[in-house]
């Protein structure tokens, strides 16, 4: 295995009285080495319930109920793991061992993801020790370093803070030095830049390259926002109600989209380098809600081009190959790859 | 929104704003002392001609929501004027008393970001979108049952939601509701604060194509007010950027965007990430963070983050001066530069 991880129709389920809510329904993507993933798609498609469950940090009313995570490492001794964390006892050694060490994460809201009632320093200091054989001094002293790393001004001060002391582009690079203190292989973003303004976001998405760079670690972006995606990804996975509808190169996404959703998602966004149009092409009706069950593909009733008795019943359309390493879940491109393969 | 191109500059002005102030004081201590104050909104001059959109955009806590406020009076400004020329007379909103502006109000709507918020849960749609028209004296059920359906298709929703509670309907549909009560009384003017910032960008841009429908057929003026630049670029004829509770600079859309004049916005377009991977390298990161107006540097307010500083931008503060035709700019070396704008 070449990647360092790869997600096979993974589903992850929340059981309730009013039924299932399948969040995650057929999740399927890699990650190379030191490459970096976007993950786009609308609120509620399953973004975050995904990386949660790679994390292994899912809530109690939810399962993993299908799939494989396969995620390759070297382990303690250096010697190289493949393990299935579908598998894996959330609370055993094997998950303790890579998370926050191996595979670590950054959230949207680094206020809620922080502690309130310890300094930045503490938190640090458990982070590094949890991992790494060092005294508390010597944690300290990286915690400082992983401070300026991540640009805070003067951090043998700012490590006594407390994150509610600390602005919201600073929380999120605080966050960023504890998520990176123990140089994990991948780092897991979950809409690292959607509560900060434009100027602080585009210091930020530097930020998290540069270190990607120095650090030969891969990233995966999660992300609703495609222009955080062009200037980061350089594999893309689009998705919608639960499943990866598209998987491709960045470049194909934007200029060669095939999933008719991808297509509509990119012209109904108002582009900032678009010249102005009388009005914009919008996608009709809205993401059904959780609980509804859509037979068929699931965007068929929002589909400019869908076909009756193809579209709208059966199983929904399997993620397959049409072009090295660009992959579609659409009846019509799949059929159309076939007719002229 | 309209004809981009010539706009509505041969459209009479509808509203007037001078001299707009909104300090708000900082306290401490037990005694809650004043200490200080917070200039959020500081001097903030525009007109609007009737059918047009302004945007305002700037980054969190510049100043947009409070300057759309107290547009409205829905906050009581420090100083300035409101001049609203309707119906062949001008009204300063800021001299009215309590009375006769809750009777101008029709005039002058708003509609706020946040779908889920905004409404009570507790009244039907029917109640929410004829509520302005019941607050203005309307009662005859056979009226407000007519101008509700009106309301509903104009906004897009089907008549049988009008007997439904907000809690069962979508972001997009929340926000069509708020649409259709701002509409109820057919005002001249309404002031939407992130009207679209809620919403996924599926739904954005249906609502967004509903606002320039709206504001076509009814010839409606918009103060804008929004972070999203590339959302701004595709509703508003022209715009104001603000930095620390003042305009820095205002310009027709398509010219602010080919070629800003103010370094702050020349950084601020340069920082969207363009959804093109193809344009992918060399944008402007400026240092520091969001300004705090309780906290602001001497001479220009932008100058501790400005790539072009230079020693008198420390001490003098510029003032927000026209250059050219239709544009104004607040920066000590604006006619010198020569800054980089979005090539489409
Ligand atoms: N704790 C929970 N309990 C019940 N349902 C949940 C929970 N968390 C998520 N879900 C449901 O799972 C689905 C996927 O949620 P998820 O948080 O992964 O979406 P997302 O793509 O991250 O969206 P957003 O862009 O809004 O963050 C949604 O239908 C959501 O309502
Ligand atoms: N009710 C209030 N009391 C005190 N300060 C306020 C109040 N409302 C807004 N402010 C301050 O005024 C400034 C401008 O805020 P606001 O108009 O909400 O900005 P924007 O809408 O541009 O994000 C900010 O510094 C904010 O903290
Ligand atoms: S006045 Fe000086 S500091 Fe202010 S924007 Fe212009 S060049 Fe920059
Ligand atoms: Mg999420
Ligand atoms: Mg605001």
């Amino acid at each position: 295995m070449e990647n360092i991880l790869e997600v096979k129709g993974l589903k992850t389920h929340f059981r309730f009285d009013e039924g299932i809510v399948r969040a995650v329904d057929g999740v399927d993507f890699r990650i190379r080495p030191q490459g970096t993933l976007g993950i786009v798609g609308e609120s509620g498609c399953g973004k975050s319930i995904t990386a949660m469950s790679i994390m292994r940090l899912l809530p109690r009313s939810a399962k993993i109920v299908d799939g494989q995570m396969l995620f390759r490492y070297p382990d303690s001794r250096n010697i190289e793991q493949i393990v299935d964390l579908a598998q894996v006892d959330e609370d055993g050694r094997t998950m303790l061992e890579i998370r926050g060490n191996r595979i670590a994460m950054i959230f949207q809201e680094p206020m809620t993801a922080l502690s309130p009632v310890h300094t930045i320093g503490e938190q640090l200091v458990e982070a590094i020790r949890l991992h790494q054989d060092l005294s508390k001094r010597e944690a300290r002293n990286l915690g400082i370093e992983m401070l300026r790393k991540v640009g805070i001004p003067r951090a043998e001060q700012r490590i006594d803070d407390y994150s509610f002391q600390l602005s919201g582009g600073l929380r999120q690079r605080a966050m960023i030095a504890i998520a990176l203190c123990n140089r994990p292989l991948l780092l897991i973003a979950d809409e690292p830049t959607t509560a900060l303004d434009v100027t602080i976001q585009a210091q930020i998405l530097r930020l998290i390259r540069e270190l990607q760079e120095e650090y030969a670690m891969a990233v995966m972006i999660i992300t609703h926002n495609l222009g955080v995606i062009a200037r980061m990804a350089d594999e893309v996975a689009v998705m919608y109600r639960g499943r990866v509808v598209e998987f491709a190169d960045v470049d194909s996404i934007f200029h060669a989209p095939k999933h008719p959703y991808t297509k509509a998602l990119l012209r109904s966004i108002p582009k900032v380098d678009a010249p102005r149009t009388a009005r914009l092409l919008s996608i009709r009706g809205t993401v059904p809600e959780p609980f509804a069950v859509v037979p068929g593909c699931p965007f068929h009733p929002r589909c400019d081009v869908a076909v009756a008795g193809l579209c709208n019943s059966g199983e929904p359309p399997a993620l397959l190959p049409v072009r090295n390493g660009h992959a579609v879940a659409c009846v019509l491109e799949t059929e159309e790859s076939r007719r002229y393969a | 929104m309209l004809n981009h191109t010539t706009g509505q500059a041969e459209a009479p002005i509808l509203v007037e704003v001078k001299g707009l102030k909104k300090y708000f004081p900082i306290r401490s201590g037990l005694l809650r002392r004043q200490i200080a104050v917070r200039k959020a909104v500081d001097d903030v001059n525009f007109s609007i001609r009737q059918g047009e959109v302004l945007g305002l955009v700037g980054e969190s806590g510049c100043g947009k929501t409070t300057t759309g406020l107290c547009v409205l009076r829905g906050l009581e400004p420090t100083g300035g004027s409101v001049t609203m020329h309707v119906d062949g007379n001008a009204v300063d909103l800021m001299q009215l008393n309590r009375e006769r502006l809750r009777t101008f109000r029709r005039h002058a709507q708003m509609i706020f970001q946040d779908p889920f918020a905004s409404l009570n849960p507790r009244m039907t749609v029917f109640d929410t979108v004829t509520e302005p028209l019941r607050a203005h004296g309307v009662t005859d059920r056979d009226t407000l049952q007519a101008r509700a359906l009106e309301l509903m298709e104009l906004v897009g929703l089907a008549p049988h939601y009008l007997r439904r509670y907000p809690h069962a309907f979508s972001g997009g549909q929340r926000q069509r509701i708020g649409i259709a009560r701002a509409l109820a009384l057919n005002p001249k003017l309404i002031v939407a604060d992130e009207p679209v910032s809620a919403l996924d960008v599926s739904v954005q841009a249906q609502i967004i194509n509903l606002l320039k429908d709206l504001q076509e057929q009814l010839n409606i003026a918009f103060l804008f007010i929004s972070h999203d630049l590339g959302v701004v670029k595709h509703t508003c004829n022209r715009i104001a950027v603000m930095y620390a509770g003042k305009i820095v600079e205002e310009a027709p859309t398509d010219e602010l965007y080919a070629a800003p004049k103010h370094p702050y916005t020349e950084a601020l377009l340069s920082s969207v990430p363009r959804p093109d991977p193809r344009h992918r390298e060399n944008e402007i990161i400026l240092s520091g963070e969001v300004p705090d107006p309780a906290h602001l540097p001497g001479g220009c307010p932008f100058h501790p983050r400005c790539l072009y500083v230079e020693e008198r931008c420390k001490h003098e503060t510029p003032a927000l001066t026209p250059i050219g035709p239709n544009r104004r700019v607040a920066c000590l070396r604006a006619e010198e530069l020569s800054l980089r704008g979005m090539s489409t």
